[in-house]
């Protein structure tokens, strides 16, 4: 099966053709900001990390940024340096090049300040946007597809309804010969059990098991109960008790194929095939941006409260489960599975509609928060703490 | 008033899921599974939209299960009928709180 994408020179395959304006530290995220706002095409990464961190924390955010800048969906990168962060932003010069998609990047300091760069980055901007922009959309299997999938805002009908719609496109995909990725490792507690019984391995289960306990250890360090933190306020208001139950309910979207293994936060999938876990917090912001990072060409994501947040360059397909806040907030979220709670639609069917809403959105189609720009607020998942 | 449906996941199952507004104490629901039998419980207290109901008596230290397993630990004890949440519901995972806590 097919899907029209923008086919890149490394041979990946996008479903979008952005631009993307990458500060390469926090400090420079002013500037990227005045850029893309000048800009036509461009979306730009405005995270909080790349300075005064530990090593193993900057080299992270390094690989993260290149991931990102590697995308499919990117069609070409500007980085957007200060000068003397902890980052390597040579080294995303070099890496993201080497994709054989147009880079450039400008140096706050090294421009003379603020403005000078806005006025450097906005004609770099410019001309990458010209380069581009012409790209023709042409025929591509599905099997170049990366499919990331979250939950998010869950309540009890997210376990009963759009997370089974989310595993029933999952299953699809992967059966298709794409590549789907899962995290929320923390939404795993409780439940891993089963998540293990269907790695292909038993090293891969040990993994699954020893990321579980990382997470779960990181929550105790404070000594206090999790629940508040997870399950969330909004989750328990929703009727989610414990973190056992939400993460019982949140598997059910990553489907019932085999797990192949376990990526780290910054890896890109790079071919990997079938189903994989990525190690990555639950939080919004921070999985989104794992898993444009993995190379994702569009997420499903799965919602009962209600999450209406997207992400720059990657689309975010939002399925909910909740009837009633379908109804409430219809102009964020993309397809109503709530009709599966109601009795009056069937798992298969909302999962077939799904389906083709993914097909229409890889093709171009924009999400609800794609057309709206709801997507700037993002961040990069860090260990260790700022210094 | 109409029937309110209530959904019991798993056999093993001491709780399940009111998808109906409007469920106050006294009101009658009908708890389906997914062979399609049904029990008829009386709920004592109000429960919300998406909320969970005991389908039988459960004591202080029991484990309380949905979708068949394990979702957490009875704090007090629960009548068949009531509504079961953060109230009477602990969880056992997480709890950097708890000493000796159980870690699968």
């Amino acid at each position: 099966m097919n899907f029209m994408g923008y086919v890149r020179p490394d041979g990946k395959v996008g479903a979008r053709n952005h631009v993307a304006v990458i500060p390469s530290v926090i400090c420079a995220n002013d500037v990227a900001q005045a850029i893309v706002g000048q800009v036509q095409g461009t979306v730009g990464f405005f995270h909080h990390q790349g300075c005064c961190q530990l090593p193993p924390d900057l080299e992270r955010v390094t690989d993260t940024l290149i991931g990102l800048g590697c995308s499919p969906n990117v069609g070409a990168v500007l980085i957007v340096s200060l000068g003397c962060e902890g980052t390597d932003h040579e080294r995303m010069l070099e890496t993201i090049a080497k994709t054989g998609k147009p880079v450039q990047i400008i140096r706050i300091q090294e421009l003379g300040g603020a403005s000078r760069a806005i006025q450097a980055g906005i004609d770099a901007a410019q001309e990458l946007v010209r380069q581009i922009s012409g790209l023709q959309r042409e025929p591509a299997e599905l099997s170049n597809i990366v499919m990331a999938i979250k939950c998010g805002a869950s309540d009890t009908t997210s376990g009963m309804a759009s997370n089974c719609v989310v595993g029933y496109v999952a299953d699809k995909m992967v059966d298709l010969g794409a590549t789907v990725v899962f995290g929320e490792t923390t939404e795993f507690i409780g439940a891993e059990h089963i998540l293990a019984r269907r790695a292909v391995n038993r090293e891969v289960a040990d993994k699954i098991y020893e990321i579980v306990n990382r997470m779960e250890t990181r929550a105790k360090s404070l000594g206090c109960d999790m629940r508040k933190g997870q399950p969330t306020p909004g989750n328990i208001a929703g009727g989610l008790s414990s973190i056992e139950e939400k993460s019982l309910g949140a598997i059910v979207k990553s489907g019932s194929r085999p797990i192949q293994g376990v990526l780290e936060y910054p890896d890109m999938a790079n071919g990997r095939k079938g189903l994989w876990i990525k190690d990555t917090p639950g939080r919004e912001p921070e999985i989104l941006t794992g898993m444009a990072c993995t190379g994702a060409q569009f997420m499903m994501f799965s919602t009962g409260r209600g999450a209406p947040q997207g992400f720059p360059s990657m689309p975010v397909v939002k399925i909910c489960g909740n009837p009633n806040t379908f109804e409430r907030m219809s102009h964020d979220m993309d397809l109503n599975a709530g009709l599966i709670i109601r009795g009056e639609k069937t798992i298969e069917q909302v999962g077939e509609e799904a389906f083709q809403k993914a097909l229409c959105v890889l093709n171009g189609e924009m999400t609800k928060n794609e057309a709206i720009k709801y997507f700037n607020s993002i961040d990069i998942h860090t260990l260790g703490p700022v210094i | 008033m109409s029937l309110q449906l209530a959904l019991k996941i798993n056999d093993r199952d001491n709780v399940a899921t009111i998808f109906a507004d409007g469920i106050v104490s006294g009101s009658e629901v009908e708890v389906r599974d997914k062979q399609g039998n049904s029990e008829i419980i009386k709920v004592l207290g109000d429960i919300p939209f998406g909320h969970k109901i005991a389908l039988k008596d459960i004591h202080p230290g029991e484990e309380i299960f949905k979708y068949g397993e394990e979702i957490g630990a009875a704090t007090k004890e629960i009548k068949k009928g009531e509504y079961v949440h953060v109230h009477n519901l602990d969880s056992m995972r997480g709890r950097g709180d708890l000493k000796g806590e159980r870690n699968k």
